[in-house]
């Protein structure tokens, strides 16, 4: 899946995948995809949770080989 | 203002005393309703950590100063940055130590009850997931019943007391925590008991406990009184420790039953579990100090902390214990089940010794509640 920018979130801890992300997303325009990479296993729901309360759109998200991968489109 | 840490022993004294504590739980919305800290004077207050990122000023008027306030979160990491954002705010403000992954691992020892000759019943209280073990002490020796997963905290307090364990019992093979069991009896070199019935399909050697088995703790013979019990699983035993106090397992809770389906056979099981409370219970005496592995609600717990009732007090309190209309108990049983825990087809299979996640994975297949009651 196409991105516009990849934010690399790997090893680090609750609250800051969300901390990046947020701080990553403030930097794109509407209608662009934030692509992040996360090891942190409850980053997942958090992230689902927060796009929905940002009004942003999760688009994908995959797990391989314990990384996390999230497609955020700037809502 | 200071950021106080609380450790979760601190937390639980707040609940056992029933003070007063404002919750700020700062996960997201989905786990704050499925899982949390429980009191009967706490109040709760759930914003989610990432609504807090640019601030706390908003939510300010909503904390409030004259009581204590304890900020929460998955694993700590959060309710540290938030408690910070509420200090430099000027506020007074604590954090769970640990998060709820520590809060579900926590397990506070309660004595219940003395033996004879000296001897010594705790339970295990392990207060974020409703989990009871115990540990009978005799001369010595000791017991381990319906282990947690956090064996070195059974391990370190029979150390601490000068008992050595001997036999470890599970009542059954849990579906909704990973029993402890066969690591404290690698560890001790104890005898590690298990129902057959709920045992065919594990991987490792066991001691089959069978009804009318009969195991002596230390040499002023306490004994552990094994009492067939099917109902909640097919193999479920309960036992009855120094002819005073009935280890229930899942079978029977102080406010509620055990629920007849982590296996899926609900229906199969009911008449058993009928049979178990309505005419084997009924056989024992009034007086027995019934013990169960669970509590579903924080008002089982009495003031000291324990989860403890006489048996004769259940048969009048307890509503499970009173539907004398068979088909009405067979409806109450497999019509409006909770929800199954949280990977309870996993956990079963950890408890058979199939498959062995590590740590992390672990503490993860158990995060939530327990549900293996119905009311």
């Amino acid at each position: 899946m196409n991105s516009d920018k990849v934010l690399d979130a790997k090893g680090l801890a609750c609250p800051m995948p969300i901390v990046k992300t947020k701080k990553a997303i403030n930097e794109l325009q509407y209608g662009q995809v934030l692509e992040i990479h996360a090891t942190d296993k409850g980053s997942k729901a958090d992230l689902v949770a927060w796009s929905n309360s940002g009004g942003h759109e999760l688009l994908q998200s995959t797990e391989e080989n314990g990384v996390l991968k999230f497609w955020i489109k700037k809502g | 203002m200071a950021v106080i840490i609380m450790t979760a022993k601190e937390v639980t004294q707040r609940v056992f005393n029933k003070q007063e504590l404002f919750l700020l739980d700062v996960r997201n919305e989905n786990a704050f309703q499925d899982w949390k800290i429980e009191g009967q004077n706490f109040e709760y207050l759930n914003i989610p950590y990432f609504d807090l990122l640019d601030g706390v000023d908003e939510i300010l008027d909503q904390i409030p100063t004259n009581k204590e306030v304890l900020i929460v979160c998955a694993k700590e990491g959060s309710s540290i940055m938030v408690a910070e954002m509420l200090s430099e705010a000027g506020r007074d403000v604590s954090y769970l130590q640990g998060g709820m992954k520590a809060w579900s691992e926590y397990l506070e020892p309660v004595k219940v009850g003395e033996l004879k000759d000296d001897g010594a019943i705790y339970q295990f209280v392990r207060i974020g997931k409703g989990c009871l073990s115990y540990m009978v002490v005799s001369n010595g020796e000791a017991a381990i019943i319906d282990s947690t997963r956090m064996a070195d905290v059974y391990t370190t307090f029979a150390d601490g007391i000068g008992a050595k364990i001997t036999n470890v019992f599970d009542t059954h093979l849990h579906a909704d925590h990973i029993s402890g069991g066969r690591t404290i009896a690698e560890k001790t070199n104890a005898t590690y008991w298990l129902p057959p019935n709920d045992a065919t399909e594990v991987t490792f050697d066991y001691q089959p406990l069978e009804d009318g088995n009969s195991v002596t703790i230390g040499n002023t013979t306490i004994k552990i009184d094994a009492l067939y019990s099917p109902g909640h699983t097919i193999g479920s035993t309960s036992f009855v420790v120094d002819e005073k106090y009935l280890l229930s397992g899942d079978i029977l809770f102080i406010d509620s039953i055990g629920r007849p389906d982590l296996a899926g056979l609900a229906e199969d099981w009911v008449g058993d579990l009928r049979e178990t409370l309505y005419k084997r219970y009924r056989e024992l005496s009034d007086e027995l100090i019934v013990l169960p592995a669970h509590f579903m609600i924080i008002e089982e717990l009495n003031d000291d902390g324990s989860v403890a009732k006489k048996l004769g007090t259940l048969f009048v309190e307890n509503h499970g214990l009173n539907v004398a209309d068979e088909e009405e108990f067979r409806n109450m049983v497999t019509g409006n089940l909770p929800p199954q825990p949280n990977a309870y087809q996993e956990i079963r299979e950890t408890n058979m010794g199939k498959i062995s996640p590590d740590e992390e994975r672990q503490r993860e297949m158990e995060i939530g509640p327990n549900r293996c009651a119905v009311r």
